[in-house]
């Protein structure tokens, strides 16, 4: 029996804390000399596989940890980030700014390198926080017709090397899951709190390898299938202003209905 | 929305198909191609139907075209003949089959890729709920479509709005798949109405899809509140409660007083005080109630997207500052350890 092979696709998107601005000509969020990072859910998902080696929580050990971007040339900046957390090399398919691949797209290429690097697991965010679409994971489990294991706040291996036990954050509260290897597994906010990666690691990460490769290497068709019409803000909320004390605060809702 | 005019042209179109006897000539049939067929996807527990998840029968209303709904599990007799009865569905397809009854999307996508294949459907909808979100990706990826999830607005039959960074934009997107799978924001949805329909019950395909996966167990929280998803009033906390013994003083007796349910910030989440399953925000639940009241709660944009389309906005927090008060119709400055208590006693004397 051998290792684990993990795969942790990464996305770069806009900062979290960074307020996003539509563009004038409202076709996209303004992404031009705005600071970008690792999409957070990503983070936890490097974070679990560099802990699931150092803990030796697989019974046979983890023998890669690959780390894939589709982005443009500075998702390479989020693939070091992966490395220097602790993943061993990195796969970037470069593409256009503003021309990523939509999930499905995503998920065939991942499919294929996959394929291509016989992963027996492969880590996800649940969400990345621009498109906030959810779907990637779920439709690589599809294409593989693999298991899968959706918004993880505990992942537990089981002795045989097989068996795979994720808590997962459902409506109402937690469900957990049996699963086997191979498997997709999403991450929730609560599965870790991710490292800061050091100095001498972040220096260490540079001689790791980052392989470029194209759409049409992995012999996938990643063409639109939604347009964007617009994109606009949404209607601002105005402030109502404040009140003094409690019995003015109860008056102002009996004014405005809500009691 | 979709104009009256294109509902009107449709609705004729349907009806002239109904009454011709015989076989559709072929060239209508392309013409016709644009017929709207919608699939709502119903969720069931314990043989119960989840009146949540009927916000995908309003879309799909909305939508126009004929609407099925979907549901599939053990003893589903009672769940499909519920769901009979909801206004503006014509036709229940149930799968009575236990292996259903946890909803793993392992067995449950093939299921339902089969019975859309049958149908011949166009449109697929689903709330955006944690099945929801597990199990209609996988479909769309069998189907080779590129799925539209969490939307808030319908403009015609193959455009769509959404949220994204976190409710901070909205996208307006058109579909070029075939069949539409799509994700409904509940709040922008609401449940179409239980009662008033009258729906033929018919048996789906069942193709008894093995699951690699296997249900353990669950752990949900327990509770005599409103659900939060749902509720029309919602008090929820900040790390500005301190400790979850404080959280449990504090808020759960204005929840209490209001009848309201009870919700919380990440940080508060983070710090132990409240659930995970109460989490208001980006990533956690969208709700949208008459009133949302909240306390020690700044108002990161990551929470602001879970809440912001509340009717009216309540907020109590000491910092004056607190981008919270940018949002909220009214604020209150102050230390929530005394007005928090205050409230609650000055509500339950009314």
């Amino acid at each position: 029996m051998s290792g684990l092979r993990i795969l942790v696709p990464v996305k770069r998107v806009i900062d979290y804390a960074v307020k996003p601005r539509v563009n004038k000509a409202q076709t996209a969020v303004e992404t031009a000399g705005v600071k970008h990072s690792m999409n957070p859910f990503d983070e936890l998902s490097i974070e679990e596989s560099v802990r699931i080696r150092e803990k030796k929580r697989y019974a046979h050990g983890v023998d890669d940890i690959v780390a894939f971007s589709c982005g443009p040339p500075k998702a390479q900046d989020v693939l070091r980030t992966a490395m220097a957390m602790g993943a061993d090399r990195g796969i970037h398919v470069e593409v256009k700014e503003g021309e990523e691949p939509e999930p499905l797209g995503i998920a065939k290429m991942l499919k294929a390198v996959v394929d291509r690097e016989k992963i027996n697991l492969v880590f996800l965010g649940k969400q990345s926080i621009d498109d906030d679409a959810g779907q990637t994971g779920q439709m690589l489990a599809g294409l593989l017709g693999w298991g899968q294991a959706t918004q993880a706040s505990k992942i537990t291996f089981e002795a045989d090397g097989k068996g795979i036990m994720v808590e997962k954050e459902v409506d109402g509260g937690t469900e957990t899951v049996k699963g086997v290897l191979p498997m997709v597994v999403t991450s929730d906010l609560r599965l870790n709190e991710p490292r800061y990666a050091s100095l001498p690691n972040i220096m260490k990460a540079k001689k790791k390898k980052i392989e470029k490769v194209t759409s049409g290497d992995l012999g996938v068709d990643v063409g639109r299938r939604l347009k964007t019409i617009k994109v606009i803000e949404p209607p601002p909320r105005q402030g109502g202003g404040k009140v003094e004390d409690v019995d003015g605060m109860i008056a102002k809702l009996k004014e405005l209905g809500a009691l | 929305m979709i104009s009256r005019s294109g509902l009107l042209v449709l609705r004729q179109v349907r009806t002239q198909l109904r009454t011709r006897a015989g076989p559709t000539p072929v060239a209508s049939i392309s013409a016709l191609a644009r017929l709207l067929s919608s699939l709502a996807v119903l969720e069931q527990r314990d043989g119960k139907l989840n009146h949540g998840s009927l916000g995908a029968v309003t879309a799909a209303q909305k939508l126009g075209g004929s609407v099925t709904a979907f549901v599939a599990g053990g003893n589903i007799k009672a769940v499909a003949e519920a769901a009979s009865k909801v206004s503006g569905v014509e036709k229940v397809v149930s799968v009575d089959s236990a292996a259903y009854d946890k909803q793993l999307p392992e067995n449950f996508a093939p299921l339902l890729v089969e019975n859309i294949k049958k149908g011949g459907y166009t449109h697929i909808i689903m709330g955006h709920t944690a099945f929801g979100k597990s199990l209609m990706p996988r479909i769309a990826a069998l189907l080779d479509v590129q799925q539209i999830s969490d939307i808030t607005g319908i403009e015609d039959e193959k455009t769509f709005m959404r949220p994204i960074y976190a409710g901070n934009a909205i996208a307006t997107v058109e579909s070029s798949d075939d069949i539409k799978i799509i994700t409904v924001r509940g709040t922008a949805f609401a449940a179409a109405a239980a009662e008033g329909g009258s729906a033929s019950i018919e048996d789906g395909l069942d193709p008894k899809a093995e699951s690699t996966t296997e249900w353990v167990s669950e752990n949900l929280t327990k509770s005599d509140r409103p659900d939060l998803a749902t509720a029309g009033k919602v008090v929820t906390g900040g790390r500005g409660l301190k400790s979850k013994e404080e959280f449990d003083r504090i808020m759960l007796p204005l929840a209490d007083a209001l009848g309201a349910a009870v919700g919380a910030s990440r940080a508060a989440v983070d710090s132990g005080y409240a659930d995970n399953s109460l989490q208001v925000g980006q990533t956690g639940k969208v709700i949208a109630p008459q009133l949302y009241l909240c306390a020690g709660i700044s108002g990161a944009i990551q929470h602001l997207a879970g809440m912001k389309d509340s009717k009216v906005i309540a907020a109590i927090n000491k910092d004056a500052d607190a981008p919270i008060f940018q949002v909220a119709d009214v604020g209150l400055v102050g230390d929530l350890f005394d007005k928090v208590p205050e409230l609650t006693e000055k509500l339950g004397k009314q």
